[in-house]
């Protein structure tokens, strides 16, 4: 049994220590939010947060996920600013990446409050999008990135 | 398509009767058979109504329209739902989307099927849809009417609420609902007699709405078919030959995979479509186990005769074919090429080509299998339920009527859910077992046995006169031809001289909208790639290669003729006999994209230039009229492109939802550019050679560059704008490399090894 924290809340998983963190939040723990794109940390459909940082869950083993800090989109409750500049800008079109791209871009506006178009699209270039909503997605980052910063000033957004 | 639509005139909506009436769960609207002689209240005692339901009311006023369509990014769930609550007059906060599980009382009016492809649905189904409202409309109007004791032709609906201003009475719709009374049934005349809303009525559709799937689509709540669980559920991982197609199993070792933890069995598929060739799965307690087993089986196949067979390969052999010419079949006939292009003292010739194109939606193929009783679920997102229902009831031994397929949103199709292999594969696996099996491929399985857009062959010959003018072309497909591998005898149509039929999905678009006296377009099947590579349908189809063709051959001709190619392609639309007004439509859409982009207007720097496409994608019947400008910047040294925007015009005659058509838009664009730059399969030893994200490498972020859309909304019908953008692009780019530098590539993708080479010649 290995001892995970998704989301604040703990669980024991039984499985082998080299499964994928991947595998163990869809199939056994089924937060499906978190999805199976490649395998091989090319298109980032399957990013969480470990300890705040963005990483490709799929691979991260369970044993080295341990005791550390997970958070999947289904951690995010919908009320993240990107959430709702997602809806605003209406990014996703099949919608299968957008998990990903959304914990992608979390983790970047967390230590980037303030991005350039140009950071935007370095830090979310390993998240493929194959509806290709990426004009959107640089968009909503951006309108995302000025909500909160506007937030924190007290100002309305 | 024609012949679709011939071969379901049992379908056509001008002879069913809709029907309205109380159930109890509210109100039930849809198209009857046109055998019902009942009323709808008694239709529905006695469960008649089932056919065709469209769309349902509870007594709270909530509207749900279940779409029968599938869901993979183009909301076409929000644009259907919009065309019915226009002419319904209910608000839109009332209206809500359902995806029911499949039923031929659901299929496609038109297309007699549940299909979804082709930019066809919003298209097919707007009357439809438009009319159903409005008969709901007129029958909530009319009992309010009998409840409130007031004359129906003073009363008005709007905002989901009936009134009578006379009286000051009103009803909202959910009151209507509640009393339980409504009973009408609408002829087939009837229906058509209903006087549909102008275009400039209109209040809802032209309306950006937010799309209804976007909401679960943003917090990770979206149900795919992968995401789906089944009590008892084993996982399924494909063990796949070394060829594409056409290895047969020869044996299975599993005693290595016995070793790993939760491993179960490894089947060999037995697959009499033909849709599989030696695939086994690994069936094991979780998928990683299934993964590890697979590698661990030792599965010795016969590879058959395809181990040798490459890209190239196939280019020679459609080469063969052309030149030999004895298998073509008429697509086009018009005039007479041959004599013009024999008399002719100034003609232009080129070749050109489209390689292998990967489907690779994000979500892999999946799919559920499961028993329970007499009867197999399946789940998974599909594009074609009808035919992979059928197929899925095969493999089981079963007839259809003992299979429910369950539908999901898609995690992408773009045509490659038209498709079953993964129900097949699942299927397998589930009955030998007897138990449900959750089947997922690996990315790598999923691009090894992808039914790619397929490798095409084209050879264009044409005349100009004395004036500089188009006068001949003759135009060459040779490709396998995707739809034919279906053997659905409706997909066919006969060709020009009835000689033989041909698979119109692979020359769609090259019956273009240019005036060109004497036209002859042919097509011609090649055998060697149909049987080494099976393809299949990829965003866009034919128009991507046909295209690709007679827009860098017409901007060759007016090279050649020394005209710019925006002033040349004008001179062509000339409107003439079969081309009225679509020829008009088209150079609307060149006048403002050229317009937009600054065409001959801009100082460009040296080695960037603009270049121009026009496309009529996807069919003559169903064209929506598509113009781009690149603008491009070429390395001198290197080849290496770069575009720097996109200016496109679409005249989509109406635009239900503009945010909608945009975002199809952008995202058809940017696969144009990726299909026309950076997405290149090759098969070689009989195999596709790409793995995975890192060898096949379609456009991210970073190689996005400026977009200039402008939606043409004119108020003819709606057109499909999912696809044409993918078509018009690639030419768009190769016609401004060839202003920016004078290299005239004609291979699909542009590398720049081609493009360097072709600055020297």
């Amino acid at each position: 049994m290995v001892a995970l924290t998704i989301n604040g809340r703990p669980h024991n998983v039984d499985a082998p220590d080299d499964t994928p963190l991947l595998w163990v939040i869809r199939e056994q723990l089924k937060m499906t939010g978190t999805k199976f794109g490649c395998g091989v940390a090319q298109c980032g459909a399957c990013t969480v947060h470990l300890d705040g940082e963005a990483v490709r869950s799929c691979q991260i083993t369970l044993k080295s996920a341990a005791g550390r800090k997970i958070t999947t989109i289904e951690g995010l409750n919908g009320q993240h600013p990107l959430q709702k500049a997602w809806i605003a800008e209406q990014v996703p079109q099949c919608g299968y990446c957008q998990s990903g791209q959304i914990m992608q871009a979390a983790a970047l506006l967390a230590s980037n409050p303030d991005p350039t178009p140009e950071q935007v699209v370095d830090a979310m270039d390993g998240n493929l999008c194959r509806c290709m909503s990426y004009v959107r997605i640089q968009r909503a980052v951006l309108r995302a990135a000025a909500d909160m910063r506007s937030a924190k000033a007290g100002r309305p957004t | 398509m024609n012949a679709i639509r011939r071969n379901t005139a049992s379908a056509d909506p001008s002879r069913r009767s809709f029907l309205v009436g109380s159930a109890a769960t509210g109100l039930v609207m849809g198209f009857a058979d046109p055998l019902n002689v009942l009323g709808a209240g008694e239709a529905l005692a006695a469960g008649r109504l089932a056919p065709t339901v469209w769309f349902d009311m509870g007594a709270d006023g909530v509207c749900t329209v279940h779409v029968a369509k599938a869901e993979m990014g183009q909301h076409v769930g929000t644009a259907l739902a919009q065309l019915v609550a226009e002419e319904l007059e209910i608000a839109w906060r009332d209206m809500r989307i359902d995806y029911p599980d499949a039923h031929p009382k659901y299929n496609d009016l038109v297309l007699a099927a549940l299909i979804t492809g082709g930019s066809w649905s919003v298209n097919f189904n707007y009357d439809a849809m438009s009319r159903a409202g409005a008969a709901g409309r007129i029958t909530l109007v009319e009992a309010a009417a009998k409840i409130m004791a007031v004359p129906a032709n003073e009363c008005t609906a709007k905002n989901s609420r009936v009134a009578h201003a006379k009286s000051k009475k009103s009803m909202t719709y959910g009151e209507i609902v509640a009393k339980g009374k409504v009973d009408r049934t609408w002829t087939a005349d009837e229906l058509k007699g209903i006087k549909l809303k102008s275009h400039a009525a209109h209040t809802l559709v032209g309306q950006p709405v937010p799309a209804l799937d976007v909401p679960s689509k943003s917090d990770g709540t979206a149900k795919f078919g992968i995401d789906t669980f089944v009590p008892g559920m084993l996982y399924g991982k494909l063990k796949l030959p070394p060829v594409r197609y056409g290895a047969k199993v020869k044996s299975v070792d599993d005693s290595a995979a016995k070793k790993v933890k939760g491993f179960v069995k490894a089947v060999p598929i037995e697959d009499p479509t033909g849709t599989t060739s030696g695939w086994v799965v690994a069936i094991a307690n979780t998928w990683p186990a299934a993964k590890q087993a697979a590698e661990a089986l030792k599965v010795e196949w016969e590879l058959g005769p395809h181990t040798r067979v490459s890209s190239d390969s196939l280019i020679a052999e459609a080469k063969r074919l052309q030149a030999d010419g004895s298998k073509a079949l008429l697509w086009v006939k018009e005039g007479d090429s041959g004599g013009a292009l024999g008399s002719a003292k100034n003609t232009v010739e080129a070749e050109y080509i489209t390689h292998l194109a990967i489907h690779a939606p994000i979500e892999p193929q999946n799919a559920v299998v499961e028993p329970r009783g007499d009867t197999w679920h399946v789940y998974c997102g599909n594009q074609f339920a009808t035919r992979s229902g059928a197929i899925a009831a095969a493999i089981l031994g079963v007839k259809p009527d003992k299979v429910v397929m369950h539908q999901f949103v898609l995690g992408g199709g773009f045509g490659r859910r038209l498709d079953c292999d993964n129900i097949i594969a699942a299927a397998a696996a589930a009955k030998a077992v007897n138990k449900p099996v959750k089947l997922i491929y690996s990315r790598e399985d999923d691009m090894a046995v992808d039914f790619t857009r397929p490798l095409t062959y084209q050879k264009v010959r044409g005349a100009l006169d004395d004036a500089g003018k188009l006068v001949a072309m003759e135009h060459d497909v040779v490709s396998s031809w995707p739809t034919a591998r279906w053997q659905i005898p409706e997909f066919l149509t006969d060709s020009v001289d009835k000689k033989g039929k041909l698979d119109s999905f692979t020359v769609n678009g090259s019956d273009h909208w240019y005036s060109v006296p004497n036209h002859t377009v042919r097509t011609t099947l090649n055998e060697l790639a149909q049987a080494a590579t099976p393809s299949g349908q990829l965003r866009s189809v034919a128009p991507a290669w046909t295209f690709w063709a007679v827009e860098s051959f017409i901007d060759e001709a007016a090279a050649k003729a020394g005209v710019d190619p925006v002033e040349f392609r004008l001179r062509m639309l000339d409107g003439a006999a079969r081309n009225a007004k679509g020829a008009a439509r088209l150079a609307n859409a060149i006048r403002v994209a050229a317009g937009r982009a600054g065409w001959g207007a801009m100082d460009l720097p040296k080695g960037s230039a603009m270049g121009i496409a026009a496309v009529s994608s996807q069919e003559r019947a169903t064209a929506t009229w598509t113009a781009c400008v690149a603008q491009v910047r070429v390395d001198p040294n290197s080849g290496d492109v770069k575009v720097d925007k996109l200016t496109l015009a679409m005249d989509v005659g109406t635009a239900v939802n503009p945010d909608g058509v945009r975002a199809q838009i952008e995202g058809s664009a940017l696969w144009g550019l990726s299909l026309a730059l950076k997405e290149k399969a090759t098969l070689k030893d009989g195999r596709i050679e790409q793995t995975n994200f890192d060898s096949y490498t379609p456009v991210r972020m970073s190689d996005v560059p400026k977009l200039d859309i402008s939606i043409i909304s004119n108020g003819e019908p709606a057109r499909g704008c999912g696809e044409p953008a993918v078509t018009v692009v690639g030419p768009a780019i190769a016609n401004a490399i060839f202003r920016a530098v004078g290299a005239r590539v004609r291979t699909l993708p542009i590398t720049a090894e081609a493009v360097k080479a072709a600055m020297k010649t």
